[in-house]
């Protein structure tokens, strides 16, 4: 483990507002989006755990900040992170309907060099494995070519010491161990660390911190997205076996006609 | 010219690797019949190698690049990267697909970002040619995007069950060429140091159970899952849980069915008490048959349902398992 001596590791996590997709999804009126106005904003549960890994990382002595590329809006979930346990908060205010993966990739690289020349460095970028939303499975690998960094995909979990990263991933065959040396990025899946709730003493200092708003540093090319669709909803064939325990014959006899029950 | 990287267990090729050659062989068909090459990145894991080209070979692969040496006996995704790129090169390819694994979708990223071109992840169909339009997954497959691929190589991977894998027509006896790559030493930076299998797989045995028995929020809490284990173990079959219950830590996680948990397939699916969000749909979507057990006939898991029964979980599964124990 470090020691007094060494200074702690300064970690960046980056976030996206998405919209809440356990219920009903519905489109943008330009079919570009989704839309969560009726549905509420989140961030991914990848996300989630990204932070909490964050946040472990840094520790008591060095800074977790939390970025995100949104909407002014995106602040709230800025203020959710800091109330985590995140130390500082970027907002690079933008649309990121009008942003493909690779323009992403380059607005995170460019805080990232910002914030080192201004001595904040981010040994460890931490991303979700995927956008709720997007879907694109690649922002943290295009970071870490435009950065020139290792990358390690799908983390469950990451520890530091000594200025190197371990990380554990669920591969094909078994759970697999990366050692990567920093300043590194990694790419969370969720599963391997319970994201934390906020305390009301957590609430009340994310309230004091005063989130850095920074412009984008480049027009983007876009995501070469023509539109959004809706697979159409399978109609429904249920066929009611009963109601309350009195079904339960009937139900058995299903079982007994597939041959799952003797 | 078309490149697809190919994945294997000890079972051969990977069925998500031959529903991406016949997607491709679609393409290729449509571009005016150009040949398909596969790419293998190291020696097969579990299966024979030749026994793997035969396969590959049934599904109409013209040639199987194989990309071999130290660099590739433990995964790093940007040397296999550096594999695609050059077997790409070798056989001319203006696109390169891998199936829509985690890998897949890693190694087609780092080829993706090598050479600066989009990636369009989990496609499931493609659209005109000129201009090339995909459609993919999006939201967890509740949405689909269409996608303009106006760079070349075009760079996708294909989604699951997108399409059925069908060998070809006509088998080839695939030409085997050695591939030469030249990987960067800082393509092996983030290298697999070690594998520790499973000391046992329980996931696996979700994943192919015959019967699986789902507890959702409508359990109401840890100590409710006992009567849904006994319906599970009297059926032979294993506990599922959506995530809302490992997120409130009611059950561990390797118990979870969904987009981030297991994919379940088998012959009959309960869920209990599972409302039925689109994550958790996309993990059993592809049980054969579904009985959902909710108190809401309106809830999602019921429409899409083949049977349900409406009622409270806590009365109707011990009335089940009371039934079949009668009958036993």
């Amino acid at each position: 483990m470090m020691g007094d001596t060494t200074p702690g590791t300064g970690v960046l996590v980056c976030i996206k507002r998405v919209p809440d997709s356990s219920g009903e999804i519905l489109l943008t009126p330009d079919a570009q989006a989704v839309d969560g106005r009726y549905v509420g904003f989140t961030v991914s549960a990848h996300e989630s755990c990204a932070i909490e890994l964050a946040t472990r990382v840094a520790g008591a002595d060095a800074e977790a900040t939390v970025l995100t590329l949104g909407p002014s809006e995106a602040v709230e979930q800025l203020r959710s992170a800091l109330s985590l346990g995140c130390t500082a908060a970027t907002h690079v205010v933008a649309d990121p309907a009008a942003y493909g993966p690779a323009d992403v990739a380059r607005e995170i690289a460019a805080v990232v060099r910002a914030h080192e020349a201004e001595g904040r460095p981010h040994d460890l970028v931490l991303l979700g494995n995927d956008a709720a939303d997007s879907g694109d499975f690649q922002v943290g690998i295009r970071l870490a070519h435009e950065l020139g960094r290792p990358v390690v995909n799908g983390a469950a979990t990451v520890e530091v010491a000594d200025g190197v990263a371990t990380a554990a991933v669920d591969g094909p065959h078994g759970r697999e161990t990366y050692r990567v040396p920093l300043p590194a990025v990694v790419t969370v899946l969720e599963g391997g660390v319970a994201p934390r709730y906020p305390t009301l003493s957590g609430r009340v200092k994310a309230k004091k911190v005063v989130v850095e708003e920074r412009t984008p540093a480049a027009e983007p090319r876009g995501p070469s997205r023509v539109r959004l669709t809706l697979p159409p909803p399978a109609p429904s064939q249920v066929q009611l076996l009963g109601e309350g325990p009195e079904a339960a014959p009937a139900l058995v006899d299903l079982l007994q006609s597939m041959g799952v029950a003797r | 010219m078309i490149v697809v990287l190919v994945e294997t267990d000890a079972g051969g090729v990977l069925e998500v690797s031959r529903e991406t050659i016949t997607f491709c062989r679609a393409l290729a068909r449509e571009g005016g019949g150009v040949p398909v090459d596969a790419l293998l990145v190291g020696e097969p894991a579990g299966a024979g190698f030749d026994d793997v080209v035969a396969e590959l070979g049934k599904y109409g692969v013209r040639a199987v690049h194989h990309a071999q040496g130290e660099a590739f006996t433990a995964y790093s995704g940007a040397a296999w990267a550096a594999a695609v790129q050059a077997a790409r090169e070798a056989a001319g390819s203006v696109v390169v697909a891998a199936a829509g694994t985690p890998r897949g979708n890693e190694v087609l990223a780092h080829l993706a970002a090598r050479l600066d071109v989009a990636m369009a992840a989990n496609v499931t169909a493609f659209g005109g040619l000129a201009p090339f339009v995909v459609t993919r997954q999006v939201v967890g497959g509740a949405a689909l995007e269409e996608m303009r691929l106006d760079d070349r190589p075009a760079v996708f991977t294909v989604a699951g069950h997108a399409v059925d894998p069908e060998p070809a027509p006509e088998g080839t006896t695939p030409q085997v060429r050695p591939l030469e790559v030249a990987v960067d030493p800082a393509d092996l930076v983030a290298r697999v140091v070690s594998v520790e299998p499973p000391e046992e797989d329980r996931s696996a045995d979700l994943a192919s159970a015959r019967v699986v028995v789902g507890g959702g929020r409508g359990v109401g809490g840890p100590d409710g899952f006992a009567p849904l284990v006994e319906l599970a173990e009297l059926l032979g079959g294993q506990l599922g849980v959506s995530r809302v219950v490992t997120s409130l830590g009611w059950r561990p996680h390797h118990e979870q069915v969904g987009q981030t948990g297991s994919r379940i397939a088998p012959e009959i699916y309960l869920p209990c008490g599972i409302s039925g969000a689109i994550q958790h749909w996309a993990g059993c979507a592809s049980s054969k048959v579904i009985v959902a057990i909710n108190t809401d006939p309106d809830a999602p898991m019921v429409t899409k349902a083949d049977y349900a029964v409406i009622g409270d979980l806590h009365e109707v599964v011990p009335a089940v398992v009371a039934e079949l124990q009668r009958r036993a």
